[in-house]
């Protein structure tokens, strides 16, 4: 498998403050990852050092192969911020004739395509666009570059559904043109539609990451209904990552051995035993509460 | 053929599609011959990763359900005999008429039954 981004045990201190704690990640080449992450877990950290913007106190973090920090990498990596930062002063067009020729690979049909779907008024200020405009803006002049590498720090913040939606259909099409994206974000339900990968962190730490698909298959919600139910105790077994009773029933959160654990019910006089898939956002809020 | 997704139920999208392409052949929205949406143009059309149509295109020719041709596009295969599968479904819409109409009796609501049938399948989805 080739990778775009590779960490090893990186480690972040402000002062006192740690902000990443031995985050060991990989990024594979080709296709869409969602970074997932409370507020202040560490994502925008992460980027930060991806990016040579701010060091790292230890570990190790390469960037297409080559250590962080190479201007040579820099030039084939695109990067959209959180604050999306353009010059106020500029008019759409202005921004966009002064951007393309710093860039050789900037391809025209995707500057007139963008420039049509996104409905940028070209002659507007900068400084006059609303926060959706802003970023679309931000997005088109990243875009048009076709880097090989695009990371975004959380790019939906803040937008409305359409524009949202236009956001995430343009990244598709750059994914589709072979670009790799890495986007930080915690609306769940995008990152469960778009990507194909997660990463997610907590705390500085990676806490799970995978192809979406095999996480979406390895766990498993089994509700057990009983007239007495047993102690929870019953149920730690290899496999279980949470137990909860509510009432006559116990629910577990499981990864592994899900026909076991199912298996005990009839053993234990269930009445009942289901097994149901769990979505990302149960299966965030499950992992984020244990630690 | 009209997809509809649901990212968050838990199963993986390249499930969904797979699901519902064999759906869409089964009640005749596609036949045999028919040319599937390219890989962009679905993940477009879907907002979702093109290694996820990949994965789901993938996984039907394995099946046997759809023909990639390079640079072509994908077929629904002739072997599917979209007929037989037909007669298939017109068979097991009799039996589940006839299901149905017992739990009525029995007195269950259909609410009652319809979870009972989720519940059911959602156990053959988990033991994949």
């Amino acid at each position: 498998m080739n990778t775009v981004v590779e960490t090893t045990d990186l480690t972040k201190r402000f002062g006192e403050n740690t902000a990443l704690n031995g985050l060991t990640m990989t990024v594979p080449q080709g296709g869409i990852v969602g970074f997932l992450g409370r507020n202040g877990s560490g994502k925008s950290t992460t980027i930060k050092i991806l990016l040579d913007v701010i060091r790292r106190t230890s570990g190790e973090a390469l960037l297409l192969g080559e250590p962080t920090g190479s201007v040579a990498v820099r030039r084939r990596i695109g990067f959209l911020g959180e604050d999306k930062r353009l010059y106020p002063y500029m008019t759409v067009e202005e921004i966009i004739e002064f951007t393309r020729p710093f860039f050789s690979t900037w391809r025209k049909e995707t500057e007139s395509r963008l420039l049509r779907d996104f409905e940028l008024p070209r002659n507007c200020k900068v400084s006059s666009l609303s926060k959706g405009m802003r970023t679309k803006l931000g997005l088109l002049l990243n875009l048009c570059r076709h880097a090989e590498f695009l990371i975004l720090d959380e790019p939906s913040e803040g937008l409305d559904p359409v524009v949202a939606e236009q956001m995430l259909q343009s990244l598709v099409q750059q994914a589709a043109d072979g670009t790799t994206i890495f986007f930080s974000s915690h609306q769940i339900s995008e990152v469960e539609q778009i990507a194909d990968h997660i990463i997610v962190i907590e705390k500085g730490r990676v806490i799970l990451q995978g192809p979406l698909d095999h996480v979406q298959q390895k766990f498993r919600r089994i509700n057990l209904v009983f007239d007495d139910p047993p102690p929870a105790e019953a149920f730690r077994v290899d496999g279980v990552d949470h137990v909860s009773l509510q009432g006559r029933t116990i629910s577990i959160l499981a990864s592994r051995n899900i026909d076991d654990i199912a298996a005990l019910g009839p053993l234990l006089a269930a009445k009942s035993v289901e097994v149901q898939p769990v979505g990302l956002k149960e299966l965030f809020l499950e992992k984020v509460r244990e630690r | 053929m009209i997809l509809r997704l649901n990212p968050s139920s838990g199963v993986p999208v390249y499930l969904q599609i797979v699901e519902q392409i064999k759906h869409s052949i089964e009640i005749g929205a596609l036949e045999e011959g028919d040319q599937l949406p390219g890989i962009r143009p679905l993940a477009e059309d879907l907002v979702v990763s093109p290694n996820t149509v990949v994965k789901a295109y993938n996984e039907l020719e394995r099946d046997g359900v759809i023909r990639l041709r390079h640079g072509a596009g994908a077929y629904v295969s002739e072997s599917n005999s979209p007929n037989s599968r037909r007669c298939r479904i017109k068979d097991a819409s009799i039996l589940v008429k006839n299901v149905v109409e017992k739990l009525r009796d029995m007195g269950l609501s259909d609410e009652q039954s319809r979870r009972l049938f989720e519940a059911e399948l959602m156990e053959e989805v988990s033991c994949r």
